[in-house]
């Protein structure tokens, strides 16, 4: 079996933030495995700016920042990229199984970093109910959809939660000339940043209903409309306050999950404080390790974990 | 005349008091750094607001290339800017950085590649 020093999966900001400064730190073997056809991970389809403040000092758009540290690794040899490539196994032996196009391969890594990034929670998760028709995305499958792959998912939207995917993509629908209707917030408080309510929702008059849950998305085959209540400070329906919406379309924005199953699958226990496992040699970085709010942050922390690898493998030797 | 703002220059989201007068900007409490201060006084006169979206690519490797205004416009021509980025159709390759479409609107800023593509 081939083995390799340094083997990080996920091309996002953590995997290259790490495989930036594990490289800096001495590593000279570093291979990167990404499932996408290019690396950035998410902030390729992040096109709006906010990006970069704390890390660059200046305001970026998703794929600007990316680009910054893509230009970066495709200057640095000792980094290979390997692209279109999934990892589907995990050892405690550090053995890392994935298929790319037309191949499956095992490699060993004497170090590992897992940048594997995060999900959506969906609409089971949020227990929502009515019929199943179509139109319910995920608040960031449907900026995919608008901005990768040049589709209009909907023109008379609801979003539900205010997370802030959802509230970017509440504007990113404006302006591709669809309505939102409303944003439903359960808790009191929006849960994105306060100045994606102003630039996002204040701008374009978009309603914000906090204290309120859907408690319904009804419809034959498409969405036709959902039903909003009030709760109380127990999260509890006041059901004489419902009133419905007419919509095509829902979007959850209701948060995100770690997308740790190949550390989970190899009974690797994630170390919460640091980017650490109980396996010596192999760490967690960015949103796999936990769900941040600013990229920035991502990068900024994903470099330690570059660093405790790059550590970690001169102890070897 | 007191106003409350929030200022969204960058994540801190600071609340911001205005003292306007006159339709203009006497003062400002609650900014944390000095941005915050001519971001009150962009607010009250002419909002301006970095518009970003895509263009449609044809017969490229990529479908929809991300763009940017290369400065803030003013909030109350988005609408109007979005619809003159509809029209663009791009069919070469591009960088980041490349200007899309020069002088948008008359505005004086740019259309700017966000990718290379
Ligand atoms: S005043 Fe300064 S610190 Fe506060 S939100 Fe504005 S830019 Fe950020």
């Amino acid at each position: 079996m081939v083995e390799r020093e340094l083997v990080i999966v996920g091309g996002g900001p953590a995997g290259m933030a790490a495989a930036i400064t594990a490289d800096e730190n001495g590593v000279k073997d570093i291979l990167l495995l990404e499932r996408d056809q290019y690396l950035g991970g998410i902030l390729n389809q992040c096109i709006h700016p906010g990006f970069g403040l704390d890390y660059f000092n200046e305001v970026l758009t998703g794929p600007e920042y990316a680009d910054r540290f893509i230009k970066k690794i495709k200057n640095i040899p000792e980094i290979e990229i390997s692209l279109k490539t999934f990892a589907v196994k995990l050892t405690q032996d550090k053995i890392i199984t994935y298929i790319k196009p037309g191949t499956m391969e095992s490699i060993k890594a004497k170090a590992v970093i897992m940048a594997t990034g995060c999900r959506e929670r969906t609409r089971e998760m949020v227990h929502v109910a009515g019929t199943r028709p179509s139109g319910v995305y995920s608040a960031g499958l449907a900026q995919k959809l608008i901005n990768i792959e040049g589709l209009l998912p909907g023109k008379k939207i609801v979003i539900v939660g205010s997370g802030d995917i959802g509230l970017i993509m509440a504007r990113r629908f404006v302006l591709e000339g669809a309505k939102v209707e409303a944003v439903i917030e359960v808790e009191k408080q929006p849960s994105g940043l306060v100045r994606n309510v102003v630039q996002c929702l204040e701008d374009f008059d978009i309603p914000l209903f906090c204290g309120h849950r859907v408690s319904g998305i009804f419809g034959q085959d498409r969405v036709e409309k959902v039903c909003v209540v009030q709760v109380d400070d127990m999260l509890n329906d006041l059901p004489e306050t419902c009133f419905e919406i007419n919509c095509d379309t829902v979007l959850f924005s209701v948060g995100l999950i770690q997308e740790n199953e190949l550390i989970e699958m190899a009974g690797v226990k994630i170390n919460k404080k640091t980017n650490t496992t109980d396996v010596p040699g192999m760490f967690v970085c960015g949103n796999a390790f936990k769900i941040y709010d600013l990229a920035d942050t991502v990068t900024e922390d994903s470099s330690i974990a570059g660093i405790q690898a790059a550590e970690y493998l001169e102890r070897l030797i | 005349m007191n106003k409350k703002i929030i200022c969204i220059e960058c994540p801190q989201g600071c609340d911001l008091m205005l003292d306007i007068q006159d339709g203009k900007l006497v003062s400002v409490i609650g900014n944390k750094c000095a941005k915050g201060e001519a971001y009150a006084a962009a607010e009250i006169q002419n909002p301006m607001r970095i518009l970003t979206s895509t263009v449609l690519a044809e017969n490229m490797s990529f479908k929809m290339v991300p763009v940017k205004t290369s400065k803030p416009i003013p909030k109350a021509k988005i609408k109007e800017a979005m619809k003159a980025i509809k029209k663009i159709r791009l069919n070469r390759i591009v960088l980041i950085g490349d200007v899309i479409a020069e002088n948008l609107l008359g505005l004086e800023v740019n259309l700017i590649a966000t990718r290379d593509c």
